[in-house]
């Protein structure tokens, strides 16, 4: 029902809220005294060298397309699992299926060696 | 008891509501704005203690003291910490990206507080059973992962969005074996509401039909919240400290709240999967609770002096290639079990 | 005011206020320059729709919603922008060169999309049984019965995705960054004709003949 999430729409505002009145409280309390090394970029006491939005490598991305395809696969299984108890054996041999077609995508990526960290 | 006692003063009180004729949704409202305003106060305390315990049951581990200055032993060493933290300059880089700077604390602790909705902290004491109870809590802690992105992005640091997307590449690779584990417990349950959940423990806890299943849990929820073995993202010799490198003052204050918040939070869903949630003899309900989730978050803390840290690489293949396969096993043979 | 009226009037509210967040927010999407933004206010848009499917009492795709757009694709777009070689200025021009095109096909698949809704015939929903469980259940019956063919597809397309992501990256790995076997290689050879250079650094010479 909609309504049972009323709380749920009123606690994210509550979080923001909370996140919003601590830095507040923070902002009237602390300092306010910034030098230009203060505000540089970190980088263990050097002068910062370039910056930081510089091409990564394409394994992150691999592994959130990877990520991404399960997820998927475990949206599907959630509804599977409530009914399974009523279902019996066809409802295994469905889902039974379906993940080893995925299993099978699994084993194929790891074969390939997508899932390799060098 | 206690709850007992609210439940029976809330039902005047909306009785009375009616009576006035006044709409109910404004009481529901007003209900979960109270109930939210009190679950944020007990994070907070919470969070204080926890940092507390850690620090005094990593001293003991290695038989030191821990802190013991301030108060008796140390006892109110986490109220001058928190001090300390609001008087420190908060302090934004030049070269970063100010508002999604700024956004980032504010997004981090949506999930923790949205999470606490659906946990049921005792009998009939939950603020919310919904139907779809444990994907909710997968769906919405998701949300944390784009917040230590939009942290790591902002900061313009190399140190700040490296360890950002190992860490959000070690988060989502290890909540598939989480998801996979949970839905061993949803087959043995026959719901996803929490409240259905612990009900469906009465006779036994679920630990004792999923024993893989909690390991596979303990370990996932463990690389989920960061922490040693898994705790590469901070891992400090490399990366300084991560994602919230260029965090100071209250805005580093928040991600360390959400945190260790989230440590509570794993050791509760943890205990109302696997261990039963609320139920045991004699002591309320409550109180079973705690002493659950403290159990849980001693493992945890545990875990921190025992193990050395993996290796990125091993990190990757462990979440892939063990707890993964082993995973989707469970969940297969508890399939299997429930239909013979 | 009748508690009913209020509830109806708030969840218009509701309603409406969720809406102009997915299209403001999509607006920003295509307008804003910063192109890591823009991600994050797709997120907001993804987010806003999961609020709407709430109001439809749809808490299962709801939930799906976030699960899987905000934590799984969102994730996926930020780190395809980490990708992109040109985040290093984030203010990338954006070109409208084909804007007058892409208004065309904008236009076009609206257009037929609003003739095909029309003409579609979409078989009746079979009852699904939903109980006080929620759709839920009745979506895991669905599923395993009456839709039983199309989910078995699914977990097919879903393979297919996954090795044609292996695939296309397989092949970006070794036009544009290397892999790592490669990388190192060529920094090895590097190596060997900065040493072998007479005008290169006297002191490291030095060092590496010890």
């Amino acid at each position: 029902m909609a309504s049972d999430y009323i709380v749920v729409c009123v606690m994210f505002f509550i979080a923001l809220g909370f996140v919003g009145v601590a830095l507040f409280v923070a902002k009237l309390v602390r300092p306010r005294r910034p030098t230009n090394v203060k505000l540089t970029t970190y980088e263990c006491g050097e002068k910062p060298w370039g910056g930081a939005w510089v091409q990564y490598n394409v394994r992150f991305y691999l592994v959130a397309l990877a990520f991404v395809v399960f997820d998927v696969e475990a949206a599907f299984l959630f509804p599977w699992a409530v009914v399974f108890k009523k279902l019996g054996l066809f409802g295994f041999i469905e889902m039974a299926v379906f993940i080893f077609v995925i299993l099978f995508g699994l084993v194929y990526v790891w074969r390939k060696g997508a899932l390799k960290w060098v | 008891m206690i709850a007992g006692w609210i439940n029976s003063c809330y039902e005047s009180i909306r009785n009375w509501w009616v009576a006035c004729g006044i709409p109910l949704v404004w009481l529901d409202i007003i209900r979960a704005i109270l109930l939210g305003i009190v679950l944020a106060i007990i994070v907070v305390v919470a969070v204080l203690i926890l940092t507390y315990v850690e620090r005094k049951v990593a001293g003991h581990f290695q038989s030191r003291m821990g802190p013991m200055r301030v108060g008796w032993h140390g006892l109110l060493q986490p109220i001058a910490d928190a001090i300390k933290l609001i008087q420190k300059e908060d302090i934004v880089p030049e070269k970063a990206d100010y508002w999604v700077f700024t956004l980032a604390p504010f997004v981090v602790f949506v999930p923790v507080m949205m999470v606490l909705v659906v946990i049921p902290f005792g009998d009939h004491l939950i603020v919310q059973d919904l139907n779809i109870g444990i994907l909710y809590i997968f769906a919405v802690s998701g949300i944390g992962v784009v917040a230590i992105l939009m942290g790591g992005w902002a900061s313009n640091n190399k140190w700040s969005l490296l360890g950002a997307m190992r860490s959000v590449s070690q988060m989502v690779s290890y909540e598939l074996p989480l998801i996979l584990s949970v839905l061993g417990v949803v087959i043995l349950a026959g719901t996803m509401s929490m409240g259905g959940i612990v009900e469906a423990q009465r006779k036994m806890w679920f630990i004792v039909y999923q024993p893989l299943g909690f390991i596979i849990y303990l370990f996932a929820a463990t690389a989920e919240v960061n922490r040693v073995p898994f705790d590469l993202p901070e891992a400090e010799q490399e990366i300084v400290a991560g994602y919230n490198t260029e965090y100071s003052g209250m805005k580093f204050a928040m991600f360390y709240l959400a945190e260790y918040a989230n440590m509570f939070i794993v050791s509760m869903i943890g205990a109302t999967l696997f261990l039963g949630g609320w139920q045991g003899p004699l002591l309320p309900s409550p109180v079973w609770f705690l002493i659950k989730t403290g159990a849980m978050v001693f493992i945890l803390l545990w875990f921190r002096w025992t193990f050395p840290r993996f290796r990125v690489d091993q990190l990757m293949d462990f979440g892939w290639k063990v707890l993964l396969p082993f995973a989707f096993i469970n969940l297969l043979v508890t399939a299997l079990v429930v239909i013979i | 005011m009748t508690g009913l009226e209020t509830e109806e009037i708030l969840s218009a509210i509701v309603f409406y206020l969720l809406s102009g967040v997915v299209v403001g927010s999509s607006i920003l999407v295509i307008t804003l320059r910063n192109i890591f933004r823009s991600a994050l206010f797709l997120l907001l848009a993804f987010f806003a729709t999961a609020g709407l499917f709430i109001t439809l009492d749809a808490e299962f795709i709801a939930a799906v919603q976030v699960l899987i757009y905000v934590g799984a694709i969102g994730v996926l777009i930020l780190f395809a922008i980490m990708l992109t070689r040109r985040i290093q200025d984030p203010v990338a021009k954006s070109t409208t060169r084909s804007f007058i095109l892409g208004a065309f096909v904008s236009a076009a698949f609206l257009f037929f999309l609003i003739l095909i809704l029309g003409k579609i015939y979409l078989p009746p929903f079979p009852e699904t049984g939903a109980d006080t469980e929620g759709i839920t259940k009745g979506i895991g019956r669905m599923l395993l019965t009456y839709y039983l063919l199309p989910f078995e597809v699914v977990s097919v397309l879903l393979v297919g995705a996954l090795i044609g992501a292996v695939v296309i990256a397989r092949k970006e790995e070794a036009r544009g960054g290397e892999p790592p076997e490669v990388a190192l290689e060529r920094e090895r050879k590097d190596r060997e004709i900065t040493d072998s250079k007479p005008d290169g650094n006297g002191l490291e010479q030095n060092d590496r003949k010890h």
